[in-house]
């Protein structure tokens, strides 16, 4: 596999052409401007994540120091986002919130992508009773709701990051498997994977070399726009006190945490946590609604046809 | 293949998947580190009190007469026991379930009926400003933390305007005065049925945010997929045909369309209630629901780790069990299914 070529694949189908022919998909795209702010938010949230201790005057309590002296203070300059029940400032903790929020969905997708494609192309490449096998288990992870086992396979361990990351991957895997092999099968039967078969090339090569870099620009847009997905997910666990444990900053487990405060009126210590965590999860699925848009004309509508 | 065949064969696949749910729920239940015995009894059993509970339930068998142990008591509809009450978890599921499925089915209801006319007006209005209005909303509807909308609602109707109960399933006063006798589990009805109108009118205003939380994202989703499916079918020939012979267009949508274009909602209604039943959870957290979400959510705090399989176990098996029902509902509609096509998950 080649993975600097599958990357530029990617991109390149949506904004690596530098002219697009006028009525594209790749046209509409670009002049869809939901879709590029989409784009600029989530460029913007990835930049705050890794820049967050240069970003704020707070950066210790954003990690998690406690500091009482300005405890539960309203918005103001000093605290735009106001400060917590132990007088960390909210906005840092929602910062370094990003950067657990991205350091778990990634290392979640890159993980579940990497080991559903492994399964899904060998299940598909091979067909008989290698897929059946793979695909009946894949069918078994499948009826669980994917929520629910992650919040039983996380409670068997220790509660923390690794752990809930470990426990979603488990339930995330699968969906991968099952478009990977469904891509594969497509391919197989096609005339340069049979001329690579009869020259006698090793089944392993010819998957990895030729038949999944066909295949994976689905895939790994997929992959790309399930981080929402994922980023929700371990906050949802965080709320009910499976994921990082205090003081880490969470944007669920924040939102958990503040919740009984909001009956004194302290509504900002929950509000913004959650606010990052909407506007994350709703750019990822605006970009997706934008390039299902591009992708399928007869979709847009009158205006754009 | 036959309807007859691949009906057969989603049965049988339907039994093969409940067999592995049990082997994956039984495998998670042997990974526990620890003791089950001494996590039953606590930290000062004696070891023949130990011995005796590891007899009883059979943990000195070897594995795989455990697991067959494991799948006749769960078919026989023996979860097993809390291990912090000591309670069978049957028991208490009988109690909370009722309550759960109160918010789920109520949220799925509601998703068809204000989720399909809007998705088929998108679909008319393709384009148009209302289109685009119920696009972005709807998106909005799948991005949005339950949890956090939960939150959101509880401060504008209880904190500020005072118009709605911040959670639980019914005021005290109800509980204390009007108690409502139980006979089917859901307040609503119970209530109708023995006529206590102070207690349902209490029972339902309690209802009105969890469930409206609930079905923000079925909503949304059956918005999306109603539209999606009747955009495909308004651009048949029979419906260009139906309009050039001057049916009228909402007869058009609502009776000609519709009847086509709503399967895939159907299909993915299934879907919808899984979500749903693992949404409550933490819906249940926030408004102090007392259902299956709050079980599960005090078995996490409590490490009551057998409660949280057997919750998974039932949930999944129920969700398996409808996804089913939807299968043959589906081939009963549809004659394509007779070719045998795979439904796509």
């Amino acid at each position: 596999m080649a993975p600097v070529s599958l990357g530029r694949r990617m991109l390149g189908g949506f904004l690596g052409r530098l002219r697009p022919e006028p009525g594209s998909g790749v046209w509409y795209f670009r002049r869809d401007r939901v879709a590029m702010l989409s784009i600029t938010v989530l460029v913007l949230m990835v930049l705050l994540a890794v820049f967050a201790p240069w970003l704020t005057p707070y950066p210790a309590q954003g990690r998690g120091t406690p500091n009482i002296a300005t405890k539960l203070q309203s918005p103001s300059t000093a605290h735009p986002f106001g400060t917590d029940p132990l007088g960390r400032d909210v906005l840092a903790r929602v910062l370094f919130g990003a950067r657990t929020a991205l350091i778990a969905g990634i290392t979640i997708q890159v993980v579940s992508t990497l080991f559903g494609t492994v399964l899904g192309a060998v299940a598909g490449y091979f067909g008989g009773w290698v897929d059946e096998v793979i695909m009946r288990i894949t069918d078994v992870f499948l009826a669980f709701p994917p929520l629910l086992l992650a919040m039983t396979i996380a409670s068997v361990g220790e509660p923390g990051l690794g752990n809930s990351i470990l426990a979603i991957t488990m339930t995330w895997w699968p969906w991968y498997a099952r478009l990977v092999r469904g891509q594969v099968m497509s391919v197989r039967e096609r005339e340069y994977v049979k001329a690579a078969r009869g020259i006698g090339v090793n089944d392993l090569k010819i998957i990895f070399r030729h038949v999944l870099p066909n295949v994976m620009t689905p895939i790994l847009v997929q992959s790309t726009l399930d981080l929402g997905a994922a980023i929700l997910t371990v906050s949802a666990l965080s709320f009910v006190g499976l994921g990082v444990p205090p003081p880490a900053p969470d944007w669920g487990a924040m939102v958990n945490e503040g919740r009984t405060y909001i009956q004194n009126g302290r509504w900002w210590v929950p509000t913004f946590p959650g606010l990052a965590l909407f506007v994350t999860i709703m750019a990822f699925n605006l970009l997706g609604d934008g390039i299902q848009l591009a992708a399928n004309p007869k979709a847009r509508g009158v205006g754009a046809s | 293949m036959s309807r007859g065949e691949y009906l057969l064969r989603r049965l049988g696949l339907g039994l093969f998947v409940i067999l592995g749910v049990l082997l994956v729920t039984f495998v998670l239940s042997r990974v526990v580190p620890g003791d089950p015995a001494r996590l039953y009894l606590g930290p000062r059993a004696s070891p023949t009190a130990l011995e005796q509970v590891r007899q009883d339930f059979g943990l000195n068998d070897p594995l795989p007469k455990q697991f067959v142990g494991y799948v006749v008591k769960t078919l026989r509809g023996d979860l097993g026991y809390s291990f912090r009450t000591k309670r069978p978890i049957l028991k208490d599921l009988r109690v909370r379930l009722p309550a759960t499925m109160e918010l789920v089915i109520s949220a799925t209801l509601l998703a068809l009926v204000l989720g399909v006319p809007v998705g088929v007006l998108g679909a008319a209005k393709r384009g148009r400003a209302f289109d685009q209005i119920s696009r972005i909303t709807t998106i909005a509807g799948v991005s949005i933390p339950a949890f956090w909308w939960a939150l959101l609602l509880q401060l504008l109707f209880f904190l500020t305007l005072h118009w709605l109960p911040l959670g639980g399933r019914v005021s005290q006063q109800v509980q204390l005065q009007h108690p409502i006798k139980l006979i089917t589990g859901s307040y609503l009805i119970d209530a109708a049925v023995t006529g206590n109108w102070f207690a349902w009118r209490d029972a339902v205003l309690h209802m009105i945010l969890p469930v409206f939380v609930l079905a923000t994202y079925p909503i949304s989703l059956a918005v999306r997929m109603t539209r999606a499916s009747m955009v495909d079918t308004l651009s048949e020939t029979y419906v260009t045909a139906a309009r050039a012979a001057g049916l009228n267009e909402r007869e058009i949508l609502f009776r000609l369309a519709l009847k086509n274009g709503i399967a895939p909602t159907l299909t993915v209604m299934g879907l919808v209630f899984a979500y749903s039943i693992t949404g409550a959870v933490l819906v249940e957290i926030i408004f102090t629901w007392p259902g299956m979400g709050s079980y599960m959510a005090d078995a996490i705090l409590n490490k009551d780790i057998y409660v949280l399989f057997a919750v998974t176990l039932v949930v999944t098996i129920i969700y398996i069990l409808i996804n089913l029902a939807v299968d043959f509902i589906q081939a009963a509609i549809d004659p394509r299914i007779r070719i045998g096509r795979e439904r796509e998950a």
